[in-house]
């Protein structure tokens, strides 16, 4: 079943200097359970793409759907949860309190905040952290918490825009384990920005890569691996094709420039 | 304990220094009530001493530098005179008496403490209003500058004689130009506070739906809470610096402005003084207890270790 659809997407935006065109003619099917990640060079749209779907920003021509309806009537049925680069938790509140701000914010009765948030914290493994301060954590704690945070409420689309960009590799690949094994569990689709292609090839059923000037997609590679990836997938030789192809597609849309 | 040390050392230079600036500002008073009770002064003319320059009469003169420290009415009275002005009009007289240095600081605190209730009201809430109007952003703001650009000697008297006419007097005219002073820094950190959260943050309560008053109350309130504290550190301040200037063209019986006031009219320099380090102890215990609250409140909101 097809969650987000997007139809010759295109948004310029007017700046000082002219206009900026960020999507072009970006065409796109995300189906039910997908773990899409999005990858090209800086500059090339990705963001911007995530934001149209969340209806932070609005296209200027082509039409996106989220469960058939538009990013705005989405927004307003808890369609999806948007996960920033930075965690950006309140530091006058305890993780606890965070992970409250979006069920007290949709008006969740108090009881059920509670369960929604012990449920949470279980899924990104920090049961026991609900008392402690944002700058009593790690970064990479810090950010497992803004991903329950976003999960609180229980939409089924998660939407990551470098989630893991700030925080070095071993923590990284902890995290992927953990974000995979969370996707298994709770079945939501999930559209993942990196700029890592590793990170992109373990994570994902389907990959879209990107170029710039104007942002567009290039390739969309829909993963041939198996569903259950252990860490060492990354050795095999399947593994090694899929990010070769990627690397290509990265190379051709960077050629002209 | 680290830090008493330079304090004190501060202390103890600026009493140094004031003792000696004492000897040469007191020496021809001094000199004058020496000549009076028999002494031999050099030079002997009153007319030659008073064009003399005051370094030179000390040296001349050197026993009557005693004499500089203990004038009834000096031009700069000595630090223990001063403070024994201090203990007597504090410990020593009933505070319902008008000789009580408390009960003149009693009423300059209602004053202060009434305006700068006023003023930060006034300024949270123009500040509330700015950054979610853009008219009021436009028009409130530079009107807001403006009023802090006049200054507030020329406008007391003004706010006094105007209220007065329409029978409002005592507390409220003092009050109102504390008001007047404080209210400025509480607009000006509270727009930067409430503004403080980035982008992001705002996009995040974006994808909740939420309403303007959520966000208000969820993430610029919160935010703007170490901003507001500065800003209500030099308003407090600023409000008793107010309440004082209140006093002064009124003519008013009571207030630490009121005692400098007649301290000046009968040459009470000792009263003058006194008064001024009763402002600067108010002015310290207040700006101390704002911090007292600022501490309590950010550890209780966790933002501070
Ligand atoms: N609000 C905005 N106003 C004007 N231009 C914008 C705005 N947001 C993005 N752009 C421009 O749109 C283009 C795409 O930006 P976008 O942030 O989507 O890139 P990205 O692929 O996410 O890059 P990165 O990998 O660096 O995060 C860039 O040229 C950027 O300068
Ligand atoms: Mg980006």
């Amino acid at each position: 079943m097809t969650v987000i659809n997007a139809q010759s997407l295109d948004l310029t935006f007017q700046t000082a200097d002219g206009p900026i065109q960020a999507l072009k003619d970006v065409n796109l099917q995300i189906n039910q359970g997908d773990f899409v990640s999005f990858i090209g060079p800086s500059g090339c749209g990705k963001t911007t793409f995530l934001r149209v779907i969340a209806a932070l920003e609005h296209p200027t021509g082509g039409t996106v759907t989220v469960n058939g309806m538009t990013p705005d009537q989405a927004r307003q049925a808890r369609a999806y949860g948007y996960v920033f680069q930075a965690a950006g938790l309140y530091p006058w509140r305890t993780i606890g309190g965070n992970i409250r701000l979006p069920l007290e914010i949709m008006g969740y009765p108090k009881s059920e905040q509670a369960d929604r948030m012990k449920n949470v914290l279980q899924l990104v493994d920090l049961e026991g952290f609900e008392r402690k301060y944002p700058w009593q954590l790690s970064g990479g704690m810090q950010q497992r918490a803004s991903i329950a945070r976003a999960l609180a409420f229980d939409a089924d689309i998660l939407l990551m825009d470098e989630p893991f960009g700030a925080l070095d590799e071993i923590v990284r690949d902890h995290l992927n384990e953990q974000l995979l094994a969370l996707w298994a569990r709770t079945g939501k689709t999930i559209g993942f920005v990196t700029h890592s292609i590793s990170e992109a090839v373990y994570l994902s059923t389907k990959i879209v890569v990107m170029s710039p000037r104007p942002g567009r997609i290039t390739d969309v590679i829909e993963s041939p691996l198996p569903k259950d990836r252990p860490l060492d997938i990354r050795d095999t030789p399947e593994f090694a094709a899929l990010a070769h192809r990627v690397r290509e597609g990265l190379r051709a849309g960077h050629s002209y420039d | 304990m680290r830090s008493i040390v330079p304090v004190l050392t501060v202390v103890a230079a600026i009493i140094g220094l004031w003792y000696a600036a004492v000897i040469p500002m007191n020496i021809k008073e001094a000199l004058m009530q020496a000549e009076r009770a028999g002494a031999e002064v050099t030079p002997a003319s009153a007319r030659d001493r008073r064009d003399a320059a005051a370094l030179g009469l000390v040296m001349q003169n050197s026993f009557a530098i005693g004499a500089t420290f203990d004038q009834d009415r000096p031009r700069l009275p000595a630090p223990h005179q001063v403070m024994a002005e201090l203990w007597d009009t504090t410990i020593d007289k009933r505070i319902t008496s008008r000789r009580s240095l408390v009960f003149h600081a009693w009423v300059t605190l209602s004053a202060t403490s009434l305006g700068f209730a006023i003023g930060t009201g006034l300024g949270i809430l123009l500040a509330v209003g700015i950054v979610h109007s853009r008219v009021m952003d436009l028009s409130v703001m530079p009107w807001a500058i403006v009023s802090q650009t006049i200054p507030i000697i020329a406008i007391a008297p003004m706010i006094i004689v105007v209220l007065y006419s329409i029978g409002v007097q005592g507390l409220l005219p003092k009050a109102i130009i504390s008001a007047y002073l404080s209210f400025f820094p509480v607009v000006v950190g509270m727009v930067k506070g409430l503004r403080s959260p980035d982008a992001m943050q705002l996009d995040l309560l974006r994808t909740y739906s939420a309403t303007k008053t959520q966000s208000f109350f969820k993430l610029r309130l919160p935010a703007s809470m170490p901003y507001l504290f500065a800003s209500l550190k030099i308003g407090i301040a600023a409000s008793l610096v107010g309440a004082i200037v209140g006093e002064l063209p009124t003519g008013a019986q009571s207030g630490l402005g009121a005692r400098m006031l007649t301290g000046s009219y009968y040459g009470q320099t000792i009263q003058i003084w006194s008064a001024l380090f009763a402002a600067a102890i108010v002015a310290a215990a207040l700006v101390g207890l704002i911090g007292l609250i600022q501490r309590l409140t950010l550890r209780r909101m966790g933002v501070t270790a």
